[in-house]
């Protein structure tokens, strides 16, 4: 094998680690790092995404269509959790990521009972294609673009739109939004929407490349949370760079001892950098700039 | 003499519900009953009396660490489930004999304690606190379930103990008390529980001791205000890692007694399910008070069992709801919150009788 190839296998690795990171924290990110508040609840957000997808792929739709549903309905379910119940607990962080266990407990159990142990998955599209002696899944790379491309939106978002600006008076003094006419309740809805919607977004984008079971949530969060953790509350100068540290270390652990061994390798850097780093990356990088 | 006077005075104070004569004599009922209770009930209903009391040891090591703490951790599973499999490993290698049971017993807790320490220090000397402090826990213990549960080929072994991936390990043998010519085996029936409620009344009684003392207080602080703990010159991070092990070894301990009482512990032991249910128990008992929580946990943990008769599909969609429920109506919890009502409308009525 030529160093070309090797290359070509490393950076496909390192792009598909990154995408999954990437797009399975970010959701988490923005509510986090808006709010203050860590949706445990966030991987059946994702569920929902990819069972909403598949349904809708089954009935006819075309893929890019029923992902958008599912990230629509899942955005729909967070506004609906909001107002149920994380509304009342914006002064208790502690007491949001109990709550939002129970309700991840009662989704779990209430699509086992409802849907079924698994559900009909949806084919991967686009195939395959040849670089030296490996072939690769077309559809990895597109996973790859999309997470680009959530990323570019979100900034976009927080940057050049007028709620985007409100969010971010919203986050930095609340009490100052509220006094200069900012609906900081609202905004808070929408932001939990919003990263409802995200995890919905990542759960169909990843429904064809997985099987689809009530417990899938759980194999995105250990990875978004360690990115939320390292990256810190930023969704820009944290989540992406953590994604992409985080990437390197979880392909090269993973093409030298396997899957477990990534995910192990990904738990150690999260236990280090908590040490050193107790604010993340984002945390660090703020802390500079002042 | 005066050591055990003052230790003895430490049962009751600022941070434990229940004080005076009417408490104790009531304690002292309730444990009376506690141990009559086999004399009245079939082996098999003990047995299964002590697979509740197990559990207890595990939500009081919550109650500590997050109640007491204030530092909620999502990792007591996995304390419980090392020192699970450690005690496992162990007999399976040493054998049962001269007593080892009870040396494995301490062991296995050693470890899971010494596994806390480590990441116990990563975090509180990393000051980290909060939320990332649960995040960075149950990432610890989803990591370790899925660890094990790919243990099933034969390369994994310990010794001679396979350690069968997702099927989990069994036929530990069980704790045994060295004896002149045989040993006494305690089966989960009648032996089994009485050594489990001495146990659990020495816990109980220690911790309302600990948490009376200067560093229960000073764990309250820390609770309470963690600025103000430390410009009083308390290193606060010694102080949690101290109940950050302690809590370690508390769930080891209740991992050891499941693994003994049923002579097997698999993977799931420590998932997400599992990690959900110590807190559930604890939030509805009031996890702020040692008494509430032994109570909160025996009750839910009964109402359970009794509605996993009917359908255990249903049972833990009810038990997500109690625990949003309890958050948002009663956040200190229903038992507490009961307790505390009825302290309330008795002081109103003593006060217009006055």
């Amino acid at each position: 094998m030529d160093i070309a190839t090797l290359a070509f296998s490393a950076l496909y690795q390192f792009g598909d680690a990154f995408a999954f990171l990437v797009l399975s924290a970010c959701g988490l990110a923005v509510i986090f790092g808006m709010m203050g508040v860590i949706n445990l609840a966030h991987g059946e957000f994702i569920m929902c995404g990819a069972y909403v997808t598949a349904a809708t792929v089954h009935a006819g739709l075309p893929l890019p269509l029923g992902i958008l549903c599912g990230t629509l309905v899942a955005a729909l379910v967070g506004v609906l959790v909001e107002l149920l119940v994380i509304r009342h607990l914006y002064d208790r962080p502690l007491d949001t990521i109990v709550a939002t266990w129970g309700l991840s407990l009662i989704a779990t159990q209430g699509t086992l009972i409802l849907v079924g142990s698994t559900m009909a998955g949806v084919g991967t599209p686009f195939g395959s294609f040849q670089v030296g002696a490996y072939s690769y899944s077309v559809y990895r790379i597109v996973l790859f673009l999309a997470a680009l491309a959530v990323l570019g939106a979100l900034y976009a978002l927080f940057n050049w739109t007028r709620f985007g600006v409100l969010a971010r008076a919203t986050i930095q003094v609340p009490h100052m939004a509220a006094a200069l006419g900012v609906d900081t309740r609202l905004i808070y809805s929408l932001t939990f929407a919003c990263g409802a919607g995200l995890a919905g977004l990542a759960g169909g984008l990843y429904a064809p490349t997985m099987t689809l079971v009530p417990t899938m949530g759980a194999t995105f969060i250990m990875e978004a949370f360690v990115t939320v953790v390292i990256g810190g509350a930023d969704v820009f100068l944290g989540t992406a760079p953590a994604g992409g540290v985080l990437a390197v270390v979880k392909s090269a652990m993973t093409s030298w001892q396997g899957q477990l061994f990534g995910q192990i390798g990904l738990l150690i850097a999260v236990i280090i950098v908590v040490r050193v780093l107790p604010k993340g990356i984002s945390g660090f990088v703020l802390r500079e700039r002042t | 003499m005066s050591v055990i006077v003052s230790l003895l005075r430490r049962l009751e104070g600022p941070q434990t519900l229940g004080r005076g004569r009417g408490f104790w004599s009531l304690f002292a009922l309730v444990l009376g009953g506690a141990v009559a209770y086999p004399l009245f009930s079939d082996g098999y209903t003990v047995g299964n009396t002590v697979y509740f009391f197990v559990w207890v040891f595990i939500a009081l090591s919550l109650s500590l660490i997050w109640g007491y703490g204030g530092s909620l951790s999502f990792g007591q599973t996995a304390f419980f489930g090392i020192a699970g499999y450690g005690y496992g490993i162990l007999t399976i290698n040493f054998g049962a004999g001269y007593g080892f049971t009870w040396v494995a017993l301490l062991l296995a807790i050693a470890f899971a304690a010494l596994f806390a320490l480590l990441l116990g220090y990563f975090m509180f000397f990393g000051r980290i606190a909060g939320v990332f402090l649960g995040i960075v826990t149950l990432a610890v213990t989803l990591m370790l379930e899925r660890f094990m549960a790919q243990t099933a080929g034969p390369e994994w072994h310990i010794g001679a103990a396979r350690l069968n991936g997702f099927n989990g390990m069994s036929a530990m043998p069980p704790l045994m008390i060295p004896w002149f010519d045989e040993p006494i085996v305690l089966f989960a029936d009648i032996g089994l529980y009485y050594v489990v409620l001495g146990m659990l009344v020495v816990v109980y009684l220690g911790l309302r001791v600990l948490m009376n003392s200067s560093f229960g207080n000073v764990i309250v602080a820390i609770r309470e205000n963690p600025e103000r703990a430390e410009m009083l010159g308390y290193d606060i991070r010694k102080y949690q890692l101290i109940t950050f092990v302690i809590g370690a070894a508390l769930a080891g301990l209740s991992g050891v007694l499941y693994t003994v009482w049923g002579q097997y512990i698999t993977p799931s032991s420590m998932g997400m399910t599992a990690a959900a249910l110590p807190l559930i128990w604890v939030a509805v008992g009031g996890r702020s008070d040692l008494t509430t929580t032994v109570i909160g946990t025996l009750v839910v943990l009964s109402g359970f069992q009794a509605l996993t008769i009917y359908g255990s599909q249903y049972a833990l969609v009810f038990m997500g709801v109690l625990l949003v429920a309890t958050v948002l109506v009663a956040p200190n919890g229903l038992v507490l919150g009961i307790i505390n009502w009825i302290t309330r409308l008795a002081r109103r009525r003593k006060q217009e009788a006055a």
